[in-house]
């Protein structure tokens, strides 16, 4: 496993070559090309915005601007339920090349999980211009945890879509069982609210067993909050990360040699 | 000499979960089946302790059948699948033809599909960047280079495929049937290709139903049969041991079909025109056909024959009751119903006298006239003014074979001669 594991890095080229493709054949043939990147989150945002502010009436002072504190935690979800749901079918539409081609499978769920990743941040200047727009700006201090957040998402996103890819190609129901997982998913995690409201409290302990509770919570603090008060609990969820890439990949590696013959 | 490719008692399983065809995930965990779910309920053994060598620099045609196993021993090769047990050792890069094109995105330009196809192929960028122009002008692609893959015919498509896979410049080649890529001249080019890599001492190892490729290109063939190796070796023989096995086979199915339609055909079978053509048995058996044997030049029954062998029709007759009256006759059909050719012994002036008990009959042809085909035989035991004994309408078939592709019905012995100012090679 571990041979394979640094093989990886040899891929490297393969892997960049890959996001690169699928960055540009995503848009390819639209009249609005790569703008779609920043229009999509916008477009979901300002729906968002609408629903919550105007119709729900959330007029938590703390939690204002709202478009600015929504966005911290929409984007990186994003990034992550794209990821999944693009990586769970990327063996089964890669198939040709897994069948026909020497070709190492892991990096067909990796490049999923990388060419969102690119999305998120080309989303990133745009909470920029929000945060200038709102007069709204985050901690300076607090913002060298930023990488390290996006770092522990990276590893556990990786860790998660090499393990579904994986469990895809035997049982394709993975795929439609996430695509509902991923909606009770996000109203679970503290996106389009915040942690600290009231209504919350009763489930909080519940909440915090989300792994994604505290990349949303890390992300709000960083970039909306004052202050970061939630190393402890990232750095704890970096080591889960690790644990969870590295059973990703057993289970990866474990059903490698069947995708020939089952995708 | 050393060896580029070694297979050492392979084997090859392919599992079949036939219970899993409608199983989930949901019902594998309900029924806590999901390790035994993984576990293979059916074994297909693909390849059977094959084990074979390729020498450094020659080039090895595999033959064989559908579903003989070419295709996984050629993925196995390439490292595609693993073998279920034995090892597979290749000495060098390579490169498979298998599927051409394989990977390549249908919204991006050639030219990029050219880069990433090679990358994934094992070539770096820089790689890329120094073969480009040959691939291009390879694939005769120049002017559609920036174009969308998906505005490719298949033969562009394919012809990019095969130049990106070749100039991978391998140590060893793959090659899966891809040959009947583009039209005349790019195949041509192929050949080509495959000739500089033999000449510079490449490997080359081709999957291929064209025997004429084989006995002309390749140092060597294997040849695979429902996953076991029969033969290697010398391209002539190894093909030629094929031919006969396929005409074998062949005899087999010619004898099912026979039984089939002997078997199916009602003892008293309604009284037909004999220029209807349905298969069929009638007649009042007061005189019977017992048996209906084809036998060839080696004097052994068999539905399988040569142009020009010599073929005798043997059948064995019973009359239930002492009889003058009667005639024998046979007829010839192909395989679109028409007659080749139909005699009897009342047409050829022979006056019956008398048949008692059990008889034989043999019509023998002494050259076997007609062209590669299946074909299909009356045999018949009437009375003088026609009316049935036993009648046996297309009940056997028979196969032709011929190594020369005329065409037609019947083949006469001929010769062409020229005169002196008309040359062949």
């Amino acid at each position: 496993m571990f041979s394979n594991l640094g093989s990886l890095l040899r891929y490297r080229g393969l892997i960049q070559s890959l996001v690169a493709r699928e960055l540009k054949a995503r848009y390819r043939g639209s009249v609005l090309g790569i703008v779609w990147s920043f229009v999509n989150p916008l477009l979901l945002l300002s729906i968002y915005s609408f629903v919550f502010t105007t119709i729900m009436q959330n007029n938590d002072p703390r939690t204002k601007p709202f478009a600015v504190f929504m966005f911290c935690g929409l984007l990186p979800w994003t990034w992550f339920s794209a990821s999944l749901s693009e990586a769970t079918s990327s063996l089964i539409s890669g198939g040709n090349l897994i069948k026909k081609v020497l070709f190492p499978a892991e990096v067909l769920p990796i490049v999923s999980v990388l060419a969102n990743m690119v999305h998120f941040l080309l989303g990133l200047p745009i909470l920029a211009a929000f945060m200038i727009g709102f007069r709204h700006y985050p901690n300076v201090a607090a913002l060298p945890w930023f990488p390290v957040v996006v770092l522990v998402q990276l590893i556990f996103t990786l860790g998660l879509a090499l393990g579904l890819s994986a469990l895809t190609v035997h049982f394709r129901d993975v795929r439609d069982l996430l695509a509902n997982v991923l909606t009770l998913w996000f109203f679970a995690t503290p996106i389009i609210y915040a942690y600290f409201m009231p209504s919350v409290g009763r489930f909080l302990a519940v909440f915090r067993l989300n792994p994604f509770y505290h990349l949303a919570v890390s992300y709000q603090e960083i970039l909306f909050f004052d202050h970061f008060g939630h190393a402890r609990s990232l750095l704890l969820l970096g080591a889960l990360s690790i644990a969870v890439f590295l059973a990703g990949y057993w289970l990866f590696d474990r059903l490698r040699d069947s995708f020939a013959e089952a995708v | 000499m050393t060896s580029a490719i070694e297979l050492d008692h392979v084997s090859k399983i392919y599992r079949r979960y036939t219970g899993r065809q409608f199983a989930t995930l949901k019902s594998a965990l309900l029924k806590r089946s999901i390790l035994r779910d993984l576990q293979p309920n059916e074994a297909f053994l693909a390849l059977k302790d094959v084990s074979f060598t390729v020498a450094k620099g020659s080039t090895v045609g595999v033959i064989g059948r559908n579903g003989s196993g070419k295709s996984t021993a050629l993925k196995l090769v390439a490292g595609i699948t693993k073998p279920t047990s034995g090892t597979v050792r290749v000495d060098g890069r390579i490169s498979a033809l298998i599927e051409l094109g394989a990977g390549f995105h249908p919204e991006i330009s050639g030219r990029e599909n050219v880069f990433i196809n090679g990358i994934m192929l094992g070539l770096s960028k820089r790689e890329v960047e120094e073969r480009f122009d040959d691939i291009v002008d390879f694939a005769e692609l120049r002017e559609f280079i920036d174009a969308p893959v998906k505005t490719y015919s298949s033969g562009m498509y394919m012809r990019l495929g095969f130049a990106v896979a070749i100039h991978v410049d391998p140590e060893v080649l793959l090659v899966d049937e891809v040959l009947a890529v583009g039209d005349e001249g790019f195949t041509h080019k192929c050949l080509d290709k495959f000739g500089e890599f033999r000449r510079r001492g490449k490997t080359v190892l081709i999957v291929t139903h064209s025997l004429a490729l084989v006995e002309r290109l390749c140092d060597e063939a294997v040849w695979l049969d429902a996953g076991e190796k029969r033969a290697d070796g010398d391209p002539k023989r190894v093909v030629d041991a094929y031919l006969t096995a396929v005409e074998q086979t062949e005899k087999q199915q010619m004898a099912a079909t026979t039984a089939k339609a002997v078997q199916a055909a009602a003892p008293a079978g309604p009284a037909g025109d004999m220029f209807q053509a349905t298969e069929g048995r009638w007649g009042s058996r007061e005189v019977e056909i017992t048996s209906v044997e084809l036998v060839g030049p080696d004097a052994t029954p068999s539905f399988v024959f040569h142009t020009g062998d010599a073929v005798s029709i043997n059948l064995g007759v019973r009359a239930a009751q002492p009889t003058s009256d009667f005639v024998f006759g046979i007829g010839v059909f192909n395989a679109d119903g028409v007659c080749c050719f139909g005699t009897n012994t009342g047409i050829e002036d022979m006056t019956s006298d008398r048949l008692d008990g059990d008889a034989t009959v043999t019509f023998a042809i002494d050259s076997l006239d007609l062209v590669e085909g299946t074909y299909k035989l009356d045999v018949a035991v009437h009375r003088g003014d026609g009316a049935p004994y036993d009648y046996h309408r297309l009940l056997y078939t028979f196969r032709v074979k011929s190594r020369t592709h005329d065409i037609g019905i019947f083949r006469p012995k001929h010769r062409w001669t020229f005169s002196s100012n008309v040359r062949f090679k």
